[in-house]
């Protein structure tokens, strides 16, 4: 379903946040037949419904626990299922207001459940998961537009294991779910269709607009009525005209006086809009009889009818734009102008026009204004507007947010509202045509791509300073001249006379731009002669080393012209036009212009040049040459996220992945770039991991190129957060070769991604043991000093990764590591920090590191990071402080000695962040095993605070909560406090837990509370017997000595109270 | 047309295919650019245009116009004198004809040519009186209408002077004002634009696929129909 979801599905546009679906007509079907397909989903097909997600669907759900039956473990506002996976998460579970959920039987069963709400969930469900099947089947199966193999990378799988038959079941949805995706498609193709007749609707929004135009002084119309016969009723079903005309379609007919020619009797009908014979003739049935040919629309008759009529609508559109959006809703004409641009692209073909036309029509004074405003893609591109569409392209973002908040007030279906408020505001309705119909790529508005890193924004000045002219200047206007009126010969005598000239010198580029050089050589490249093409972009290949070129030559449609060579038959054309593509688009609207243009596509396919057999060796030489030019371009597009994205798409993975396991230096270096660049979406790393691509960048990181080095260092950086590609990197001992790369101090960016793989390889130990062999800790602690921050954010965290393992935290101290580290923590980096208080914090748990810490002041230090204003550090300084407390000789009184640090720490229990507060309550824990400061941090409130975190879910905060409780009950009366502040049977409920870890402190959180009687009760009262008696069997023996005591002491006091009652 | 003559030109046609076919098998020069079919195939051509010529003469072969007409319409070559020249090279033996041996080493070249045949070829057609150099005066020939004269300029050559001018700077490298075949060949080595600097002479990429889609093609259905 993920391709009629992206394409038939009209969802707004990404400008207001969270991308929803659109209120139309379209979207209401598509989601019906998804309910249906769900609904019926577990009688149909039994054995798939049982099929556990990869991911759970998650998404905001408008279900709470009452509507849940019995079926279900309710437990306060939180429900689960009692079935649940191999793993056993349960496959649904609800924590207000999100749900998740596993497999396609709980999903027909929630819908059963949501009763009248179905289209809310199902509408939730995929605005949440735009993708579906990614999270049912795994990354691999991400929607690929074009040519997509999922199909048959699961017949491989299928093969491969046989005998397992999860692998069909995963097959047999799949292949029902394309089915799906194909019904979606050809449903919502039909209700496009019965959209574009004109409707009663239309017909009385135009009129109701063309009577506002008739007023003021410059009015295009003298009066706009509806004739007697419709003039007095109007219809249920919105037409006006007598129900005998109404069988033939007849909607209402007018009488329209224009300014300068005779009244008009023109009659409306679902076919289009005509003149009528006129009621002068009395005879009524003859009325509606065809005088004129048939317009799709009220405007478009008048037009043609009366000049004057056509004239001032044009200049209509610009007052009319003036007016600020007031009483009209913009929203539901966004909308309108969107599903067109989007119905475009589900016909791009033949319909195209009339389509179009026939959708936006009903907006009648924005058809005035369209020979101006049409963008043709390549004004658009441009970033050629005129200044008023810049304004007005702002107002529509702006009212993007507006937009949001008013479709969320309006009811979900108010669909009939949605069409009657239809007014049109011809500003902003052609404001948004421009943001939505320029090429197919509709949606993609210019807001949203804000986000991508653009490293090349220099500032465009530079070197205007040409005082004197040299000699070069003037014969480089000759040669320009020579190509402006030269033939072909001509002008490829004048090109290469050109390259002559030092074309990498700014003189040269700027002259070239100055004389109106680039303007030819573009030009050039819209003929048909080869040679004419090949000899420009071989310069323009050079110049647009210049950033003021690149630009120069975006503004001027280069980029589209290039993408258009990209399919030539010519090898070295194609070679030319990547490269030059590879040096222009190192700037963000370049790398727009080109997916807008259609180049990422046909980048990847340039790719797939290198055949598989070895054919002639020149051919295949430069079939490699082409695909090495692609893979730079598609390097430099890499930069931009949406291009990622669209470069995924174009199935280009596979392909990249192939060109990995060529041996030519200057292939894989664009190649591996590419990868490392896009390594920052996940849907990548997925990829780098199973289409085994680690091999290959292992390899690398043992050739002679730091460049190519750097780029293997830095994909494996990338992908390595995932465990699998961990120990894949060891697997092909890829660790030897990092620590060996660490020796290259000199190159910084090297060092940077070597030490970031290091780090990140580091989270397992299986490959810490390895970097000890290989003696990479103390590599890593000499390059604590005098290295650039990103350096040393990785060598921080490489070390802290590392001295998780207690042999490290020697050698770390042994090889000088603690008092750099220590340095560091004054320290303002965020990301340093976060790394340098983990490693701080590791080295503590070593108690003569511990002596350095303290005798560096380094606790302190620590403890005023907990100021930080942000949360990473507040939380990664405290999970730090813990093992000092632990591990300090007079920890107690090394604590008390931070003046207002208590205080400090206890106010981080109203942090919002979970993180925060786990790890505050793991050091509070730790504090007051201190009485002395167990006594202050109560005078703090510490008590009271504690117990409104009770009822949390985190089971990570209900460990240390329950631990942090356990150990401020020794203090006074504190056990009876938490108590009467409800702490108590909330925490019972943590024993349903599934961490043992919470069982362990729960229980002795719990025995120390059931000192007091009142508790006692209130714990039997929520049933904490049973589960206390099955932990008593545990093999923790903590944990069954502290359930012991707990259960010892509640029936001390019931029998204490059998005592009194029966003496 | 008389049937007399007509099985006259089919015989000849025969026996000249036959001879040449003989020639061909044995030419190792045949064997490298074009097999056996192919050709066949050319000859077969050969002699459809050589029947279509109006006044025919026999044994010499293809003669001037009829000639040009296959560059112009087959080609896509346009300049007369481009045209006159591309003849001359083709007609190995100075006899105003292109007998069937000259079609096709001329075609070897022409459409399989490696890029050293090339050069030798549009040097020839470049020299234009044979003497083994690129004279200015040639080159100023070639070039004089590959610049759209402005009226107001004073001097409507002057433009084309400094492009035989810039030409020599960039080809001429022993310095002599003149280009020998050395000087041209390495300027096309080092940068292959100038393999045509001073007119089209050889076919483009799109018209030798047609051409030869054509003409082995056709010939292909006729052998089998």
């Amino acid at each position: 379903m993920g391709v009629a979801l992206a394409r038939a599905a009209q969802w707004t546009s990404a400008s207001s946040g969270a991308c929803r679906l659109e209120l139309t007509r379209v979207n209401e079907a598509l989601l019906r037949d998804v309910v249906r397909f769900v609904e019926q989903f577990s009688a149909r097909h039994p054995r798939e419904a049982k099929l556990v997600f990869k991911e759970p669907l998650r998404w905001k759900t408008s279900l709470r626990a009452s509507d849940f039956t019995t079926e279900y473990d309710i437990s306060g506002s939180c429900v689960q299922s009692r079935d649940s996976d191999g793993d056993g998460r349960p496959l649904l579970q609800l924590t207000p207001p999100h749900v998740s959920v596993c497999c396609f039987d709980q999903l027909t069963r929630l819908l059963q459940l949501a009763n009248d709400r179905k289209l809310k969930e199902v509408r939730a469900c995929l605005e949440a998961n735009r993708d579906p099947v990614v999270q049912m089947l795994g990354p691999t199966f991400a929607m690929v537009e074009g040519e997509d193999s999922s199909t048959l990378r699961l017949l491989d799988r299928l093969k491969e294991d046989s005998q397992s038959g999860e692998v069909e079941v995963e097959v047999r949805l799949l292949l029902i779910l394309q089915q799906l995706d194909t019904q979606l498609l050809s449903s919502s193709l039909q209700q496009l269709a019965q959209e574009v007749s004109l409707s009663p609707a239309a017909v009385r929004r135009d009129v109701e607009l063309l009577k506002r135009l008739c007023a003021g002084p410059e009015k295009a119309l003298k009066s706009v009525d509806y004739t007697s016969d419709s003039a007095g009723y109007e219809f249920s079903n919105g037409c006006r005209s007598p129900p005998s005309s109404q069988v033939h379609g007849e909607i209402a007919s007018l009488l329209i006086e224009p300014c300068d020619s005779e009244p008009l009797f023109i009659t409306c009908s679902t076919a289009g809009v005509f003149l009528n014979a006129g009621v002068q003739q009395e005879a009524e049935e003859k009325a509606c009889d065809r005088r004129s040919d048939v317009h799709k629309d009220l405007v478009s008759l008048l037009k043609t009818k009366s000049r004057h009529f056509a004239k001032s609508i044009n200049k209509q559109d610009f007052v009319v734009q003036e007016e600020p959006p007031t009483t009209l809703e913009p929203h539901v004409e966004a909308v309108d102008v969107e599903a067109a641009s989007q119905t475009l692209r589900l016909h791009e073909h033949q319909e195209k026009n009339a389509l179009k036309k026939a959708r936006q029509q009903p907006a009648p004074n924005k058809s005035g204004s369209e020979k101006k405003l049409e963008p043709s893609l390549k004004w658009k591109n441009l970033g050629l507007q005129s200044p008023h569409e810049v304004a007005e392209e702002k107002k529509a973002r702006k009212s993007g947010g507006e937009r949001a908040t008013e479709s969320q007030r309006k009811s979900p279906r108010s669909e009939s509202k949605v069409k009657a408020s239809r007014s049109p505001l011809p500003g902003r309705l052609s404001s948004s045509k421009i943001k939505t119909s320029g090429g197919g790529t509709g949606t993609e508005d210019f807001s949203a791509s804000s986000s991508e890193s653009d490293g090349d924004e220099e500032s465009e000045r530079r070197g205007e300073s040409h005082t004197d002219l040299p000699s070069d200047y003037w014969q480089i206007q000759k040669l320009v001249k020579y190509l402006k009126v030269g033939n072909q010969t001509a002008t490829v005598i004048a090109l290469c006379s050109m390259r002559d000239f030092n074309l990498a010198q700014e003189a040269c580029q700027l002259a070239i731009r100055d004389v109106g050089g680039l303007e030819v050589l573009i030009n050039l490249l819209d003929t048909d002669q080869i040679k004419c093409k090949i000899g420009s972009l071989k310069i323009l290949k050079e110049i647009s080393q210049s950033s003021q070129i690149r630009r120069a030559i975006a503004d001027l449609g280069g980029l589209q012209t290039m993408v258009l060579i990209l399919d030539s038959p010519d090898k070295e054309l194609k070679c030319l036009a990547a490269e030059t593509i590879a040096n222009v688009a190192r700037f963000k609207r370049a790398r727009r212009t080109v997916r807008q243009s259609g180049g990422i596509k046909r980048l990847v396919e340039l790719l797939a040049c290198v055949p598989g057999d070895r054919s002639v060796t020149s051919d295949r030489e430069r079939d490699v040459e082409v695909a090495r030019c692609g893979a730079l371009a598609l390097w430099s597009c890499s930069k931009s996220s949406r291009n990622k994205e669209a470069i995924r798409k174009a199935g280009a993975i596979p392909l990249l992945a192939r060109l990995l396991k060529v041996p030519q230096t200057n292939m894989l270096i664009p190649v591996v770039g590419t990868l490392q660049e896009c390594a920052s979406q996940r849907s990548y790393r997925v990829a780098i991991q199973t289409e085994g691509m680690i091999k290959d960048l292992v390899k690398n990181l043992n050739c002679d190129n730091q460049e190519l080095q750097m780029h293997c260092a830095s994909a494996i950086f990338k992908c390595a957060e995932d465990k699998q590609t961990r120990d894949l990197v060891r697997k092909y001992d890829g660790l030897r070769p990092l620590v060996v790369l660490l020796t290259q101090a000199s190159n910084k960016q090297l060092l940077s991604a070597t030490t970031g793989a290091i780090w990140k390889c580091s989270i397992s130990m299986e490959n810490v043991a390895k970097f000890e062999e290989y003696k990479a800790l103390e590599m890593l602690v000499g390059l604590l000093t005098d290295q650039p921050e990103e350096v040393l954010v990785n060598v921080v965290g490489a070390l802290g990764e590392c001295a998780q393992r207690p042999g490290n935290r020697a050698t770390i101290r042994k090889s000088g590591g603690i008092p750099p580290l220590v340095g560091l923590l004054t320290g303002t980096n965020r990301a340093l920090l976060v790394n340098v208080t983990r490693a701080v914090g590791a080295c503590a748990a070593d108690p003569e590191s511990m002596t350095i810490i303290d005798r560096l002041d380094g606790v302190r230090l620590l403890w005023s990071l907990l100021k930080n204003p942000n949360p990473d550090v507040q939380a990664s300084a405290a999970w730090a402080i813990c093992p000092c407390i632990e591990n300090a000789k007079d920890a107690g009184e090394m604590v008390r000695s931070f003046v207002g640090g208590l205080e400090l720490i206890v106010r981080l229990l109203k942090s919002e962040n979970k993180e925060v507060l786990a790890s505050v309550c793991a050091a509070i824990a730790n504090i007051a095993k201190d009485e002395e400061n167990l006594a202050v941090i109560t005078d703090h409130g510490v008590v009271p605070m504690l117990a409104v975190l009770t009822n949390t879910t985190d089971d990570q905060l209900r460990r240390y909560l329950a631990e942090a409780v356990a150990h401020c009950c020794t203090w006074g009366s504190n056990c009876v406090a938490f108590g009467e502040a409800g702490a108590v049977a909330p925490l019972v409920l943590y024993l349903h837990s599934k961490d043992p870890a919470v069982h362990r402190a729960t229980a002795q959180a719990l025995f120390q509370l059931s000192r007091h009687p009142n508790n006692c009760i209130t714990m039997h009262q929520s049933g904490v017997v049973k589960p206390l008696i099955d932990m008593m069997g545990s093999s923790d023996k903590i944990l069954q000595e502290a359930a012991a005591g707990c259960v010892g002491n509640i029936r001390r006091l019931a029998l204490a109270n059998d005592k009194a009652r029966y003496g | 047309m008389s049937a007399m003559s007509k099985k006259l030109i089919q015989n000849l046609a025969e026996t000249l295919s036959k001879h040449v076919k003989h020639f061909c098998v044995k030419s190792v020069f045949c064997g490298v650019r074009f097999n056996k079919t192919e050709a066949e195939c050319l000859i077969r051509l050969y002699n459809t245009l050589l029947g279509d010529q109006a006044e025919r003469k026999v044994g010499t072969g293809l003669d001037r116009s009829t000639f040009r007409n296959i560059l112009h319409n087959t080609f896509g070559l346009t300049d007369d004198m481009m045209m006159d020249r591309v003849f001359r090279s083709f007609d190995k033996d100075n006899d105003s004809y292109i007998g069937v041996k000259e079609w096709l080493e001329g075609l070897a070249v022409f459409l399989r040519g490696t890029l050293e045949e090339k050069i030798k070829y549009c040097f020839d057609v470049y020299d234009l009186n044979g003497d083994g150099y690129i004279s200015r005066e040639e080159m100023f020939h070639m070039l004089k209408d590959s610049l759209i004269r402005q009226p107001t300029e004073e001097d409507p050559d002057e433009g084309v002077k400094d492009l035989v001018e810039i030409t020599l700077k960039k080809m001429d490298y022993d310095h002599d004002n003149r280009l020998s075949y050395a000087d041209f060949e390495k300027a096309v080595r080092d940068e292959n634009l100038l393999l045509e600097a001073f007119g089209t002479c050889l076919p483009d990429a799109k018209s030798i696929q047609a051409f030869e889609q054509h003409a082995f093609q056709d010939t292909l259905e006729h052998r089998f129909t």
